[in-house]
């Protein structure tokens, strides 16, 4: 691996915010709506109830996390689609470039693109609605970690899946993460989905970041075991998605679908 | 002089379309081949397959003795190209380009190459200017700096002069003598020019159908066929291939 190729990858992106507003904008816009909204509604919710439960924890924190894990996948995702829309890969691939030098590329952008996003929700989140990550301690990081994994391994995926099918497929990326949060449990404990949805509950690794932060909030023990199953499901996702991603690429080499690729198949 | 590129037996099927026929050809350090052929012969496909773009059914391609199946980033190491096909993204500058592949190929001193680079194919003026509101010969003078970036001992060239102008299209052929004179590398050159072929390229390889027809001196060849200049023979190629087969 050289540290100088994948540093490539990373700098073109900076190079690319840099003189473009249309790409800063979003990195922080839709998650300071997305907070500002689900603040406002947690409140109003808290103005019915009596008991002394708070929705701000448990639907603002949800949220956060949620959008986070989006950002991770949209980070990498968005730094793949640039080689797509400027029509690059035959000038990327034809480089000394390795699969793994572009993918760990491709992860670092995403980094510094979603911890902006991350830290514009915190601030919202705390300065304007009271929610306290800090109250959750050092567990929190954990679940960002698995939030984060996931959200590579499925940004990884879903550029594969572009790579593969064309660069239509791209509208079938943007819609993956609202398709996996209904059996994800974003907003409600998994015991109160059918048996079938649970069941796809428990193999994606975000469902144990929500179950266990309902935990917490509820008072009781950090879920140690919700922690190490997650985190063990997102990192066998993550090896499976760099397989997949490696496999898809030498299929386009094999083909000449990569140097062909607007053509989007060969037929 | 030692090869830069040796291709044995290179064939590439479609399905059932044979696309490269079992080609064997070589480069020399410090050599011009000119890879010619009407549309549809096979050139972008071989070349695409030095690049390690497009797999290869069968065959073998060594780059400097490096073995491109085995050994694929070693090999890219010490090749680039440029094609009309390929433009550099055109929402990063000039400078930026040069700078990303400049990594991505780990050059040495990259801001003084750029530098070197910038007044070689007088782009200075043009440093800070998107790649993508440049000419399209302005373009080509970009793509051609970033493939010689790397110092390449191997160089592949897709109709490098395509949309230049007479005079500038001059130059550039100037500067790729001077590249190969130097020794500095071998350059593999598709051109549908065959002015240019004859006044560039010091051995000449006649694709058809995926297969070397012919094969020898630009100047020397349409004589040794009975034709007054490579245009012509050229022509009887795109045309009458058969009328050629196993001379």
């Amino acid at each position: 691996m050289s540290a100088k190729r994948t540093a490539a990858i990373v700098l073109r992106q900076f190079y690319l915010f840099r003189g473009s507003p249309a790409r800063i904008f979003p990195l922080f816009a839709w998650v300071a709506i997305d907070i500002v909204l689900w603040g406002f509604i947690t409140r109003y919710l808290n103005s019915f109830t009596s008991s002394r439960y708070n929705f701000v924890p448990a639907l603002l924190g949800a949220v956060l996390l949620w959008d986070f894990f989006t950002r991770v996948m949209q980070g990498v995702t968005m730094a793949f689609f640039e080689d797509v829309w400027s029509r690059n890969f035959l000038n990327v691939f034809a480089t000394p470039l390795l699969i793994s030098e572009y993918l760990t590329g491709l992860i670092l952008s995403s980094i510094w693109t979603s911890t902006i996003g991350l830290i514009v929700m915190l601030v919202l989140a705390q300065g304007f609605f009271g929610l306290s990550f800090l109250g959750y301690g050092l567990f929190l990081l954990p679940f960002l970690f698995l939030l984060f994994l996931c959200g590579i391994a499925l940004g990884i995926f879903a550029s594969a899946s572009v790579l593969r099918m064309g660069p239509a497929a791209e509208w079938l990326v943007w819609p993956i993460p609202a398709m996996l949060s209904p059996f994800a449990g974003v907003f409600y404990p998994l015991s109160i989905l059918p048996p079938w949805m649970q069941w796809i509950g428990r193999v994606l690794p975000p469902s144990y970041v929500f179950e266990g932060i309902r935990t917490i909030i509820a008072g009781r023990p950090v879920p140690r075991f919700d922690l190490l199953m997650g985190t063990s499901l997102a990192l066998l996702y993550l090896a499976l998605s760099c397989w997949f991603f490696s496999r898809v690429y030498h299929h386009v080499v094999r083909t000449g679908l990569i140097a062909r690729y607007s053509a989007e198949t060969l037929s | 002089m030692h090869d830069v590129l040796t291709v044995t037996n290179l064939r590439k099927l479609y399905g059932d379309t044979i696309a490269v026929d079992a080609i064997s050809f070589s480069v020399q350090l410090g050599e011009i081949v000119g890879l010619v052929g009407p549309n549809g012969a096979g050139k972008t496909t071989t070349i695409n397959t030095i690049l390690g773009v497009l797999q290869p059914t069968s065959g073998t391609i060594l780059i400097d003795g490096v073995d491109l199946s085995k050994h694929r980033s070693r090999a890219l190491q010490c090749t680039n190209f440029e094609a009309v096909y390929a433009p550099l993204p055109g929402n990063l500058t000039v400078v930026q380009n040069l700078r990303i592949f400049a990594m991505l190929y780990s050059v040495k001193n990259i801001s003084t190459r750029i530098e070197e680079l910038l007044q070689q194919f007088e782009l200075d003026r043009f440093r800070n200017t998107k790649c993508g509101v440049l000419s399209s010969g302005e373009q080509t003078r970009v793509s051609l700096a970033k493939a010689m970036l790397n110092s390449p001992k191997l160089l592949l060239l897709d109709e490098p002069t395509a949309s230049l102008d007479p005079a500038i299209a001059q130059e550039i052929r100037a500067k790729l003598r001077d590249f190969s004179r130097a020794a500095s590398g071998g350059v593999l050159w598709t051109s549908h020019n065959m002015h240019e072929v004859a006044e560039v390229c010091d051995r000449v390889l006649f694709l058809s159908h995926g297969k070397i027809l012919l094969e020898g001196d630009p100047k020397r060849l349409p004589r040794e066929h009975g034709k007054n200049s490579l245009e012509e023979l050229f022509l009887t190629v795109a045309r009458q291939p058969l009328t050629l087969e196993g001379r």
